[in-house]
């Protein structure tokens, strides 16, 4: 209760500072972004994020369940290790590296109009928390509950179905919880790599040196982060099962 | 019933856990699985339902090799119970017990009235419990659940893997006397993992002692007790067996019926002429219900009136149907060379003394040792 207070304060404010910031006539030698462009950005950031949080997890998920299965589990030590040094690479590198090979700026991929190269670079960045959580929340189940239903002459298929993966669901879901929250953060670099988002008014604040336009664009991405984390949240609870929450009344 | 026939299980590295064992359970028996950590116990029992799968030997089931079977349709015919944390925590104490029920694909009805009467069978109120989860019971009531959700469809054979292990001792032991209580009713063909010498002679009808993946002895608890096969069987079983060997009596069969008794209101005098022309030192108080109230000993001529003003009230007592061990339990706890024997309802039955355990215990091994 107290934690959502806090995060509806934080809220508040950064949705406030942008708005104080955006009415301004001038601030320095700039002229503050308009709401419509703030907007775009926005969205633009959005996208980026959503489209990288998808890719990360139709990969992620099925790879780190995968390499708890018998016969894939000597590929989970260099696999982790691998999502692992992804993550150790500055995001800024990572980024830096997609532009030689994928290009700069916006490609029109099926209908939109898309950065590759930030959307891979972010799907690098972000893999790590899910890839992780997903074998985790598998390879952390008591064996004795996975025992225990083998033993009572469940199949792979039903075991997998009926006790492993709604016991791994909440867990899994904070990896995908903790992965957004750090990609939206990240992608404010794709404006390095001309992809937009609310990036590029963070830069251009810092390029002009005028600290409130840098607010302009900041404030509206701790919005997003704080939002998309409170959402994401909301969903890990409404999937984590009834069992796993209530605790012990009578003892 | 179950037999093996020379099982044996050597894994790729060469490792031997189990090597030729081979045992016979009856049908109805309760076999206990008996050993050090280490011993091959739970990799045998792993055998029966092919959790682990056999490298030597075979085992039938009712005549048939497991092997033959379909390995899931041959779980589900055997009863599994392991230790409380063996629950699935997301699913209701219904969920888990009709686990097996549903996927042999019992119409809703069926497993539902199943559900409630093993839950009642195991001691627990099926209104209240049934829709809990089990991180809502104690660690008691999770073992119930998990005895119960093993016989979830009534399998004729029943594994259980140390099913009373993670709990205090008290109520591990109340669990012992409610399984004991329940197998009388129902019957099952048991195979019972457990390194605790004390549980396998309480529970067990035969225990297979083993030890380092081969079986030493093969016997009644009372063999493995007092007719020890070899040195290991000996330490095994310690020094302490007869001590022990109090858990296979039980306090009828060497309890005294009847002792002079005499009720709460009436003379004293009379009493003390009694004890005084039958040369007794002490008579048991009942009251006219024949539940048992206390002792009066033989005293001087004209104290007290009537025989509740000069009795030793005490509830102190024995049941009639537990083990030896817990009525000395009872007798040195409060001091007494002799105690009450009771019913379930409080009522006199006879007297246990001091010299009667000892006697018996001498008896016994007397009787049981080798020549």
């Amino acid at each position: 209760m107290r934690r959502q207070v806090i995060l509806i304060i934080l809220l508040t404010t950064c949705i406030v500072v942008t708005i104080c910031i955006t009415n301004m006539g001038k601030v320095g030698v700039m002229t503050p972004f308009t709401y419509g462009e703030i907007w775009m950005e926005t969205r633009r950031h959005l996208q980026m994020v959503l489209i990288a949080e998808f890719a990360v997890i139709l990969i992620g998920v099925p790879l780190g369940i995968l390499v708890t299965r018998q016969g894939f589990r000597k590929l989970a030590t260099p696999i982790v290790g691998v999502a692992n040094a992804g993550q150790s690479i500055p995001s800024m590198a990572i980024v830096a590296i997609m532009v030689p090979i994928l290009g700069m700026g916006f490609k029109k991929v099926l209908f939109i109009e898309l950065s590759v190269s930030a959307i891979v670079a972010l799907s690098i960045w972000g893999l790590m928390p899910i890839l992780r959580n997903s074998y985790a929340a598998i390879n952390n189940i008591n064996p004795a509950i996975v025992e225990a239903a083998r033993g009572m002459g469940m199949t792979r298929g039903q075991i997998a179905r009926k006790i492993e993966l709604p016991l791994a669901l909440p867990v899994i879901m904070t990896g995908v919880r903790v992965s957004t929250v750090v990609v939206v953060g990240t992608a404010t670099l794709a404006a390095l790599i001309a992809a937009g988002g609310l990036g590029r008014i963070i830069l251009a604040g810092v390029f002009s040196g005028v600290p409130l336009i840098t607010l302009q664009g900041a404030a509206p991405t701790a919005a997003l982060a704080i939002t998309l984390g409170f959402v994401l949240e909301r969903i890990e609870s409404w999937m984590t099962p009834r069992g796993l929450k209530v605790k012990a009344g009578i003892s | 019933m179950i037999r093996l026939d020379n099982v044996t299980k050597v894994y790729p590295d060469g490792t031997e856990a189990v090597r030729e064992v081979s045992l016979e359970v009856d049908e109805g028996e309760l076999c206990v699985l008996l050993g050090p950590s280490g011993c091959g116990k739970t990799t045998t029992m792993k055998m029966i339902n092919r959790l682990i799968p056999i490298t030597g030997g075979a085992i039938y089931i009712d005549g048939v090799d497991n092997t033959m079977m379909d390995e899931n349709e041959l779980r589900r015919n055997i009863g599994y119970a392991i230790q409380e944390i063996g629950l699935f925590p997301h699913m209701t104490v219904r969920q888990n017990i009709e686990t097996v029920p549903a996927l042999k694909g019992w119409p809703k009805d069926k497993r539902n009235k199943r559900a409630e009467e093993l839950l009642e069978l195991v001691g627990m109120d099926s209104a209240e419990f049934i829709d809990k989860y089990p991180s809502e019971l104690s660690g008691g009531q999770r073992q119930r659940v998990g005895v119960a959700r093993s016989l979830g469809a009534d399998p004729p054979i029943l594994l259980m893997d140390e099913p009373f292990g993670a709990i205090d001792p008290i109520t591990r032991v109340r669990l012992q006397d409610e399984f004991l209580k329940i197998q009388r009713e129902i019957k099952k063909t048991i195979m019972f993992v457990t390194h605790d010498i004390y549980e396998a002679i309480k529970m067990g009808d035969k225990i297979a002692l083993m030890n380092m993946g081969r079986l030493v002895q093969y016997d009644t608890p009372a063999n493995l007790l007092y007719r020890p096969r070899n040195e290991f069987v000996e330490d095994f079983v310690g020094t302490d067996r007869a001590l022990k060997g109090l858990q296979l009596i039980k306090v009828k069969e060497v309890m005294t019926g009847s002792p002079p008794t005499v009720g709460p209101d009436e003379k004293a005098e009379t009493a003390r002429v009694r004890m005084e022309r039958e040369e007794i030192d002490w008579m048991a108080v009942v009251n006219d219900k024949g539940e048992f109230l206390g002792w009066i000993e033989r005293m001087e001529p004209g104290k007290g009136e009537i025989v509740r003003q000069v009795m030793k009230s005490s509830t102190v007592a024995a049941t009639i149907d537990a083990v030896l061990n817990e009525a000395l339990s009872v007798m040195l706890s409060s001091r007494l060379n002799i105690v009450a024997v009771v019913d379930s309802r409080n009522r006199l039955q006879g007297t246990l003394s001091f010299d009667a355990i000892q006697n018996t215990l001498a008896e016994v091994t007397q009787r049981e040792k080798p020549e």
